[in-house]
């Protein structure tokens, strides 16, 4: 820093000052990097960055003259005092220096003097390395004697054993010590098979063989005995393996003894199943089969066990048998050849001896499962649900047990299938029971309403008992299943806790399935009635008329009963469902709507087919004057009256409107009225139908068009007003066709006289009966030859 | 008035026919020629002196010559006649008559038709209808009596109808003919015919019955009518308000059931070049023209469902010619299935309705009121099916 600065003045080529500065930095690295780190203004006298030439420049443009001589002055002040600074420290270093000097050249002297020591410790070491080797030197010879003799002993002892070994190997047999005949075995093995070429070796080898060969015979002896218990088979295993016996084949010989005991249990099962399917024929080829049981025993095998008993039986037998040959496969293939076997070998033999078993206990499981679904299948039909419940609850436990010993196989999840498949099955079968009492109750009503027509019409079956018997009926009907569903559901049943089944059980096949594809089969049942009827035998109106009412009732309040009935039962969020309670009950509604709509189709073309035939087939141009109304207008109101008391015992009267409550005498007037008016009309220019039909359009102009076969609602009232309406109209269009005479006109007048007399009381609009009333009339004046009407009377 | 039909051996003029229905005064024939270029009707009358006219059919050999079925009241008792008649040579327009209603105004230039020949009945009962062959010179004629088919061979120049073949309806319960139809494919062999519910097939060669369909309908069958293109299709409509549409090869099962009217249908007819409109009439006063592509000869790819508005009513009188309107972003859409438009012009029963036999795109319709409307195609629906 101080150097720096002194030499900013004179010093002018700034490269040369770097670089001695830098080095100056290197020295004394501390200082100058705090300065130079700190500025980098070229402008900073003080900063390591300083550029006098900027400097300079910038002084000079900054500054006026006489601030600058002022600059200059104190520049040169400082100079000095940095000058003398410097001398001074010059001084004082240079006594250190000398002191420095002074005591490296001591320094020297004495390093000299240790060197000579070291030497001499080297020559010392030499020497005792040179005595230490004379003396093993010496002892090498007796050493090497020694470990001669102990080796020739060793080796005599184990030669000795080996002559020993065949007497040896026959004693352990003798004495059935298996363990010990085979650990000597193994022992010698690997000498016995070096030495093969010296004849006193290979003897005893030859021996050894023939002892070992009779000893593995007795061991697969006692693995194939069936009666040897399951240690007694580890042990045998053990051996063999350590007998370098194939373990895969082992492992086949295992299983395939395994498997006869569980082909047994396979074989009672489906005997079982055959007895269940068909008790009668199966005696006689049982009886050849188990020829060596006691008939008692026989008796007991032929006698069909129901489901939970069978279950039982087969998980008893068949899945703790194949438990246990799983565990103690696994502790002698899998878990004990880590101990006797390589490493490398260990991993492979493993592997196979897993792969073996899985597809042995997949094979068998598949068997069994076989025989569990056919069983179950045979269950489908009876009605006993928590039986079945019990037994798949049962069985899907054991299973349980089986999958923690083979997680690998998943087992369970094939279990799981049967379970669903079996409580689908249920749930189809309640579902077959549910249609087939709907379908019953159909014919009851059918019959209920046929009977009292055959015995006479006097007692009106009651329609509305009809109806609360059959709705009534069915809920129960629903109630019941939903509860003997609900067992596979209840806590205590494993299966109910798992992920698989509670989910879809509840959602897709309890509720979609069986709820909502009954009522949407109940729906189908009755459009079809309704519209696929008249190529079969047509159901009776009436029928027709309780249904719609019975959707109706639906749409009220059974739907919403039975979905949250189910709902409830089966813990469904109704926000996660399909098919929405709202969307059945519109559903529900729509098809009530079509059933009352086809009702008031089919009885009013009843009504007007019988006037369709009373026009068709009278000879109008020469009647008689009339004398009274034809009996066909009666029986039209007859019939009129006996639909509106049917419907009346279902629905409600209705609104109508305002004015129908007037006497029926003076709405006569107001009909007859116009009518006048229309014949004195018609009378001017009889020869022209311009005017008429001018009039009859005007006339229509102001009155509404008639929908005939429209919808109607759900009321008295608008049901007749639908038949009166399709009657009318074809009377209309029937009178079209024909033509008249005076008297068949007079006779149409007296007759729509009667109709209006009597007809406006079942209607919503009095106004619609007279309309259309009045234009059979006009169509009949106009069809007429010699229009002349009768005086209203 | 029921009777309306168009001239089949017409193809220039857009020609209908009507007859008049009345006890008191004389009936007439009109001969309505629609104008397009000036949306006007030219009327021609004629006077038909025998009785209230009931059906109306044109000749497709001759476009002069048509038979009408009519009622005569002989005895104090209605009976039914079929007559072959020739229009008169236009001499001088009548006066040109843009209302179509006045159809019995007092006309005096009224010219009385030739009749050509009776078709007589000679105990074969009443007359329903008369049915010519259809695409030939016109020499053969069937006419359907409620109990009989009668096949007559007729020369135009020869005032006498032979009859060549009959054949007599026989079953339980005394059935009658409503209504007939000649099957236009298989060199006219076929006709098919109406009673009660049933529809029956016939070989016109053998005069014997070829195939029949039970309870075609509910109620009684109206109309019939075969498509042109396709040669096993068949409409038919009745008294249950439905019309259906069959596969005569298959009479179990219709193909396609529509159920569009209120009422009655009384008249069923496939447009002769676009067989997938179909015109139908009821007594529910409304006319309906409903699209089956489907089972059309043109069916369309897929069946989209669009939802563009058909503006449903043109009448010919508002019609103007705002010719390409938005058709350019509607065209790629295939036509919507079912009912195209409703047309709600008539006050009373509509009992016909029926296709120009010159423009494709135009119909009549004629109700009791003796009111006749013309209405074309709507636009759009037009274009959608040309391009």
């Amino acid at each position: 820093m101080a150097s720096s600065n002194s030499s900013a003045g004179e010093d002018g080529s700034p490269r040369h000052r770097r670089a001695r500065n830098d080095m100056l930095k290197m020295y004394y690295n501390m200082n100058q990097e705090d300065v130079g780190g700190l500025n980098s203004d070229p402008t900073d006298i003080n900063g390591a960055n300083f550029d006098p030439q900027i400097y300079l420049s910038k002084v000079m443009k900054e500054k006026r003259l006489n601030e600058l001589i002022d600059k200059e002055a104190e520049m040169v002040k400082q100079i000095r005092s940095l000058d003398s600074d410097m001398q001074t420290l010059v001084y004082e270093n240079y006594n250190k220096f000398i002191s420095a000097t002074d005591t490296i050249r001591k320094m020297k002297t004495d390093f000299r003097r240790m060197e000579e020591e070291m030497d001499r410790l080297a020559t010392n070491m030499d020497s005792i390395a040179d005595f230490s080797a004379k003396i093993s030197c010496t002892l090498q010879e007796r050493r090497e004697q020694i470990s001669r003799l102990s080796g020739t002993h060793s080796l005599l002892k184990k030669l000795q054993f080996l002559f020993e070994l065949p007497a040896r190997l026959k004693k352990c047999i003798e004495m059935r010590a298996y363990g010990q005949a085979v650990r000597y075995y193994v022992k010698t093995r690997g000498v016995l098979e070096q030495y093969q070429y010296m004849p006193s070796f290979s003897s005893i080898h030859r021996d050894c063989k023939g002892i070992v060969e009779e000893l593995r015979t007795k061991l697969r002896e006692k693995f194939s005995n069936k009666e040897s218990s399951a240690r007694e088979l580890a042990e045998c295993v053990d051996l063999l393996l350590q007998l370098k016996e194939p373990p895969d084949q082992l492992c086949d010989e295992f299983l395939s003894h395994a498997s006869q005991k569980l082909d047994e249990d396979l074989e009672v099962m489906q005997s079982q199943i055959r007895l269940h399917q068909s008790p009668a024929d199966d005696v006689v080829e049982s009886d050849q089969v188990e020829a060596d049981i006691s008939p008692a025993e026989r008796f007991l095998k032929n006698l069909p066990v129901d489901i939970l008993e069978f279950v039982d039986s087969s998980c008893n037998g068949f899945l703790s048998d194949i438990c246990l040959v799983i565990s103690s496969y696994k502790d002698l293939f899998v878990h004990r050849q880590s101990i006797h076997t390589s490493d490398h070998n260990q991993e492979s033999l493993e592997e196979v001896a897993n792969n073996k078993l899985g597809e042995f206990v997949l094979v068998r499981m598949a068997q069994y499962f076989q025989c569990l679904e056919q069983r179950v299948q045979a269950e489908k039909n009876t009605v006993d649900n928590s039986m079945l419940v019990r037994a798949l609850d049962r069985f899907y436990r054991r299973l349980e047990a089986v999958n923690n010993l083979l997680p690998r196989l998943n087992i369970l999840q094939r279990g799981a299938e049967i379970v669903n498949k079996c409580a689908t099955d249920r749930v189809e079968y309640y579902l077959d029971g549910l249609k087939k009492h709907f379908a019953e109750c159909l014919t009851d009503i059918r019959q209920i309403l046929c009977a009292p027509k055959i015995a006479g019409k006097q007692e009106a079956t009651d329609l509305s008992e009809l109806l609360a018997t059959m709705q009534s009926s069915i809920v129960d009907q629903v109630r019941t299943v939903l509860t003997n569903l609900k067992a596979f559901i209840t806590n205590d049943v494993t299966f109910s806790h798992t992920s698989f089944f509670p989910g879809p059980f509840c959602y897709d096949i309890v509720r979609e399935e069986l709820v909502i594809g009954f009522l949407k089969h109940v729906f189908q049942v009755a459009l079809d009635l309704s519209e696929g009827s008249h190529d079969k035998s047509s159901p009776p109106a009436a029928l027709i008329l309780i249904l719609s009412r019975l959707f109706l009732d639906f749409e009220a309040n059974t739907v919403n009963q039975f979905v949250s009935q189910v709902n409830e039962q089966f813990q469904i969020d109704p926000a996660q469902v399909q098919t929405t309670a709202a969307a059945l009950c519109a559903e529900s509604k729509m098809v009530a709507q079509r059933m009352l709509n086809h009702y008031v189709k089919v009885q009013g073309l009843q009504i007007s087919q019988m006037l369709r035939k009373s026009v068709e087939t009278r000879d109008w141009l020469n009647t008689i004057e009339p004398r009274n109304v034809r009996a066909v207008m009666k029986r039209v109101v007859e019939d009129v009256t006996f639909i509106d008391s049917q419907v009346g015992m279902l629905y409600e009267e209705g609104i109508r409107k305002a004015h129908s409550s007037d006497s029926s005498k003076r709405t006569f007037q107001s009909y007859s009225g116009p009518r006048k008016h229309q014949s004195t009309a018609r009378s001017f220019t009889p020869s022209t139908a311009y005017d008429t039909s001018l009039m009859s359009n005007i006339q229509k102009l102001f009155s509404e068009r008639i929908e005939i076969f429209s919808s109607v609602e759900f009321s008295k009232v608008s049901v007749l007003t639908g038949i009166i309406k399709i009657s009318l109209k074809t009377f209309l269009e029937c009178v079209r066709l024909r033509t008249f005479g005076r008297y068949g006109l007079q006779q149409i007048q007296v007759d729509t006289q009667y109709l209006n007399l009597y007809l406006w009381r079942f209607v919503i609009d009095e106004k619609i009966v007279h309309v259309m009333l009045d234009e059979i009339v006009g169509s009949t004046v106009h069809r007429c030859l010699e229009p002349v009407l009768m005086e209203a009377s | 008035s029921r009777a309306l039909t168009s001239l089949a051996a017409e193809s220039d003029t857009i020609e209908f026919l009507v007859g008049t229905q009345s006890l008191k005064s004389d009936n007439q024939v009109h001969l309505l020629q629609f104008d397009e270029d000036n949306n006007s009707l030219n009327k021609k009358v004629f006077r038909h002196r025998e009785g209230e006219i009931w059906q109306l059919t044109t000749s497709p050999g001759d476009r002069q010559i048509f038979a009408s079925t009519y009622s005569k009241i002989v005895d104090n008792k209605t009976q039914f006649y079929a007559t072959v008649w020739k229009l008169p040579e236009a001499e001088d327009d009548s006066a040109n008559e843009p209302e179509i209603q006045g159809e019995d105004e007092h006309s005096t230039q009224a010219k009385t038709l030739e009749p050509l020949c009776q078709l007589e009945d000679r105990g074969f009962g009443s007359v329903v209808s008369v049915l010519w062959e259809p695409q030939s010179d016109g020499s053969r004629v069937i006419s359907l009596t409620e109990t009989h088919i009668l096949l007559w061979d007729l020369n135009v120049s020869d005032t006498e109808a032979k009859l060549a073949n009959s054949v007599a309806l026989e079953a339980k319960g005394h059935p009658k003919f409503t209504a007939g139809r000649w099957n236009p494919h298989h060199n006219n062999t076929q006709i098919a015919t109406a009673n009660d519910t049933m529809i029956r097939g016939w070989d016109v060669r053998s005069m014997k019955e070829a195939y029949k369909i039970e309870n075609a309908h509910n109620q009684l069958v109206r109309d019939l009518d075969f498509n042109p293109n396709k040669q096993y299709y068949l409409a038919s409509c009745g008294d249950d308000c439905k019309v259906k549409f069959w596969d005569i090869r298959n009479p179990s099962a219709a193909v396609l059931s529509l159920s569009d009217h209120s009422h009655w249908v009384w008249s069923v007819r496939y447009n002769q070049f676009h067989d997938q409109l179909v015109l139908t009439s009821s007594s529910d006063s409304r006319v309906i023209l409903t699209n089956t592509s489907s089972i059309s000869s043109e069916p369309c790819g897929q069946l989209d469902d669009e939802k563009d508005s058909i503006d449903g009513e043109r009448e010919v009188n508002s019609d103007d010619e705002d010719e390409l309107d938005d058709l350019n972003d509607r065209n790629k859409e295939p036509l919507k299935e079912g009912v195209l438009a409703t047309y709600e012009e008539h006050e009373d029963s509509v009992y016909a309705g029926e296709w120009s036999t010159a423009d494709p795109w135009l119909f009549a319709s004629l109700s009791y009121d003796g009111r006749m409307v013309i209405n074309r195609v709507p636009r759009a629906v037009k274009y959608k099916i040309l391009l």
